[in-house]
């Protein structure tokens, strides 16, 4: 039986046995096809207001760098809006401003996608600069546009990275998580050292290599028509030639750690902070939605195990999250915790683990489920409000689970999870070896967390 | 883990004008932008409005395309009101009607929320009070009826009281990590002084909220949550007519109250330029935050001043951004904005600059706050018309976006039809207006400029810059004597 069947069977049995919501996740009905030359298209119509999202994904991010060459695909990112052959630098943004419309771009470890969101009338627009950096982007290619983004790049990482409290431990993570040349090993702002060593040469070869149309994805929702605006794809895309043949995608092994790692990194902070982090599995794997619950069951809102313990009943935390993160290649479950001052990361740890030999020892409750799921499903719900969202949305399953058509069987997933589900997966992926951060105020590496449970 | 290119939303956006167009030729000419069609007209969804005999105002809009609803309850009172020397009072007020009501306990609604779906949150401003509620329609009666109750029936128990206050007092420990936060509270107290509610914390401080009680909470509660000093905006898939029913069996027996009135008077504008310094050791960037005293929401000036703003720093092409960013590449950005409250609100220049530039930062700023006095182009203006113009569709796209949008309308007291009237309302600023708004708003010799970072390497070059006098200040915008 496919697994495809298996949730389709559990959806209908949640359905008929009557869950809280009685309003399914919508279909989201689109078009999709193919070019010749490789780019795909996938239109979703809907007229309720007079804007459209045009959203490109290109399948390329910062999993695809090279060990000295980190946080460039997200410089390109930023290279992709400096102009092309017909759009002089600064036009891009002045002529979609002025068309009343908006637009951004973002770059994760697995891709980087590029939207606009316009008034109904300037659809062409945005297909006319869309099209035009993925058509002719090189010709125009200098020093001065790389160094001008290399250095907002690198204010955008001291923004986000630098000058912002326990902003260097998601890199001290990745790095001690996954193994040497891992894709995932190095962050995607990349470190101000590649980022300085990122030549001209590198831009042009990593434009050729990835930014084609055979490796991209055009997604359009919203107020269009659609016999015009396939035209106008048509018009501006089709004559884009397809790229070289892709690199061969890493094809990496499953992340085992030897033994738990603990460590340390003094911080201009005033309150220290432990991160705890086990490998776990990718996105859509068969886990991985049980392992959302079981986030969401130790520290989503005041009842999660972890926050009613550590931060509503003693007040010895300010905060704990949780999370699954799961990307194309791998994942990785996350527990942070920030004592209250005076408060020792030692006694917390210790309910840590109690609370973990809880989950692995017994299943949780049906309201506890029930919680995380009825709130699950109005998030699915949520994201169907806005055209940008469903563009991407759209983009994200074309790319991820192979069909555009998957919100569905998505919210399937998490209707699926059971008791059993969580606490089996409490066993299997928590009791494995982690990775321990902790950052500590400047000088007091006294407070980081230890082998022995308890701070040194 | 995502990294974006830009940090936008800078400004309000917005809808429709009419520009010149022809249709598509077959062969595409890619050497430029293409002619656009007309701009979709813009038909604004239709408000209904009703007041209940309590005096409580519904603001309601329908919107059926998904199964959802909005709703935001605001009370006309915010932290401006706070008690005289208990700055935080309002907020930790709304903070507190999720933690315990005569029927729910604080576990028991936080339960609720996640089982029934539903968004349910608080917030506290200057002006007003806010409690929202976003739920899927299925769940909507019992959504509304915990909405309901945390509105109409707080209890203020003392150990979450406790709890809250001590979680309030670590927050405000933390926020000495955070630069732009020390940049933001220390700029609104130089510029408002201590003694203007402007001026003061409004999330409180150590001392304010080490003193306070629960009583301070219930008294603030009885003192302005009244349904006469509230508009109750709806947005959604509702049948207006038993909506307001709904509401009305449910909201109709909240007694009405005096709210006491109050008047601000205005803070004194500096009389020249100062360059206050707060030393943040080895801080990457520098905190820009630079400006005056501005506006009142009620200015005749408003459309001139957002115009105006939106070709000084209110978009990504703005000439702060362009200048700071795209041209020089000292910052991931930087923007511009008057803060318009029921007084006057600041007007405030701001970017994260590099440690290294942050002297030609300075220079920067200040002669871009010199240029946009002078006449600004034709094509300069028309591109800023059409983006507040043209982007105001968007901002009506989902029911969240639209009950946001309606919340100025209710706590302004704008008209009506004030969306409706918001493209001409643009179309009519001219050059000579927004160089007239420039010259009477915008006055580089009477600002204040807070720059947090590391003084050691970067105040000798702040000097040199000349700007105005270098006053040392604490992260509380207090002097420091040295």
């Amino acid at each position: 039986m496919s697994r495809a069947l298996i949730v389709s069977i559990c959806y209908l049995i949640t359905a008929i046995s009557g869950s809280l919501q009685a309003q399914p996740v919508p279909r989201i009905a689109f078009e999709k096809y193919t070019l010749p030359n490789g780019l795909e298209v996938i239109l979703h119509e809907d007229h309720s207001t007079p804007i459209v999202a045009v959203n490109t994904w290109y399948k390329v991010g910062s999993g695809d760098e090279k060990v000295g060459r980190t946080g460039f695909a997200h410089l390109f990112e930023h290279i992709m809006f400096m102009g092309s052959q017909n759009v002089p630098v600064g036009v891009f943004d002045k002529e979609l401003e002025a068309a009343g419309g908006d637009n951004n771009g973002s770059t994760t470890e697995d891709r980087t996608n590029y939207f606009e969101v316009v008034p109904s009338n300037a659809v062409p627009l945005a297909l006319w600069l869309d099209s035009d950096r993925m058509g002719f982007l090189l010709p125009t290619m200098d020093l001065p546009k790389l160094d001008l983004q290399r250095d907002v790049v690198k204010n955008e990482r001291r923004q986000s990275v630098d000058n912002v409290p326990y902003g260097k431990s998601e890199e001290i993570i990745l790095a001690a998580l996954y193994p040497k040349g891992h894709p995932y090993s190095w962050s995607v702002i990349g470190s101000m050292e590649d980022l300085s060593a990122a030549s001209l040469d590198d831009v042009k070869n990593f434009f050729r290599t990835y930014y084609a149309p055979n490796n991209a994805t055009l997604s359009i929702a919203g107020d269009f028509d659609p016999v015009k605006t396939k035209a106008l794809i048509q018009q501006y895309f089709a004559a884009i030639p397809r790229g070289p043949a892709l690199p061969p995608r890493p094809n990496v092994p499953v992340v085992l750690l030897a033994k738990d790692t603990f460590l340390v990194l003094e911080d201009k902070v005033q309150l220290p902070r432990a991160f705890y982090t086990w490998p776990t599995v990718k996105l859509f794997a068969s886990d991985d939605a049980a392992l959302d619950v079981l986030a969401a069951i130790l520290a989503s809102g005041k009842n999660s195990r972890l926050y009613k313990r550590l931060v509503y009943d003693s007040q010895i935390a300010q905060a704990v999250r949780a999370s699954q993160q799961a990307s194309r290649l791998a994942g990785f479950f996350q527990i942070d915790v920030t004592p209250k001052p005076e408060q020792s990361l030692a006694a917390i740890d210790k309910i840590v683990q109690e609370e973990l030999q809880r989950l692995m020892n017994e299943p949780i409750t049906a309201r506890e489920l029930a919680r995380v799921q009825n709130s699950f499903k109005a998030s699915f719900l949520n994201r169907m409000t806005s055209v940008r969202t469903k563009a991407d949305i759209l983009n994200q399953y074309n790319y991820m689970a192979g069909t555009p058509e998957y919100v569905q069987q998505d919210a399937a997933r998490y209707e699926c999870v059971t008791r059993a589900d969580v606490q089996r997966v409490a066993r299997l992926y928590l009791a494995k070896t982690k990775v321990v951060l902790t950052v500590v105020p400047e000088g007091k590496r006294e407070m980081m967390l230890t082998s022995t449970g308890g701070t040194r | 883990m995502m990294s974006q290119r830009s940090l936008r939303s800078l400004a309000f956006v917005a809808a429709a004008a009419g520009i010149q167009s022809v249709a598509g030729a077959q062969a595409v000419d890619r050497s430029r932008a293409p002619i656009l069609g007309p701009p979709p007209k813009v038909s604004l969804p239709p408000i209904i409005t009703r007041v209940l005999p309590n005096g409580l105002k519904l603001v309601i809009v329908e919107q059926h395309e998904l199964p959802l609803a909005d709703f935001a309850l605001v009370v006309g009172s915010g932290g401006t009101v706070d008690p005289t020397g208990k700055p935080g009072v309002a907020n930790l007020t709304s903070t507190m009607l999720v933690e315990g009501t005569t029927t729910r306990s604080s576990l028991e609604i936080a339960d609720q929320i996640a089982f029934l779906g539903i968004g349910l949150g608080t917030n506290s401003n200057w002006d007003a009070s806010t409690v929202s509620l976003h739920t899927p329609t299925a769940q909507l009666d019992s959504a509304l009826a915990l909405f309901a109750d945390v509105i109409l029936k707080p209890s203020f128990p003392a150990s979450e009281f406790e709890r809250i206050r001590k979680n309030r007092l670590t927050e405000l420990i933390q926020l000495k990590d955070r630069p732009t936060a020390i940049a933001n509270q220390a700029y609104a107290s130089i510029l408002y002084g201590a003694s203007h509610p402007y001026g003061q914390a409004l999330i409180g401080t150590e001392a304010s909220i080490t003193g306070m009680a629960p009583s301070d909470l219930v008294n603030y509660y009885k003192t302005h949550f009244f349904p006469n000093n509230s508009t109750l905006i709806i947005v959604g898939d509702v049948n207006p007519a038993q909506i307001e029913q709904k509401i009305a069996g449910i909201f109709g027996s909240w007694q009405r109250g005096t709210v006491p009135s109050y008047t601000l008077t205005d803070a004194p504008k500096a009389a020249s330029t100062t360059v206050y310094l707060i030393d943040k050791p080895g801080a990457a960037q520098s905190s820009f935050r630079i400006g005056s005293i501005g506006v009142p929401r009620s200015t005749k000036d408003y459309f001139a001043l957002t115009v105006m703003n939106t070709i000084l720093g209110g978009s990504f092409t703005s000439r702060l951004n362009q200048n700071l960013r795209e041209t020089r590449g000292y910052t991931y950005g930087a923007r511009s904005g008057f803060d318009m409250r029921r007084a006057a609100g600041p007007f405030t220049a701001s970017a994260e600059i590099v440690a290294a530039k942050t002297d030609s930062g300075l220079i920067e700023f200040i002669k871009e706050l010199n240029a946009i006095r002078n006449a600004v182009p034709p094509d300069e203006l028309l591109k800023a018309k059409r983006y507040l113009q043209l982007g105001l569709p968007a901002d009506f796209e989902t029911t969240q976006q639209i009950a946001t949008v309606l919340v100025p309308v209710a706590l302004y007291n704008l008209p009506l039809d004030y969306y409706n009237n918001y493209v001409q309302n643009v179309e009519a600023i001219t050059q000579a207006d927004v160089q007239r708004v420039a010259r009477e708003y915008i006055n580089p010799s009477s600002l204040a400029i807070v720059i947090v970072g590391d003084r050691k390497s970067i105040e000798s070059g702040l000097k040199a810059v000349g700007t105005g006098p270098i006053s040392v200040r604490d992260f509380f915008g207090k002097p420091v004597t040295q």
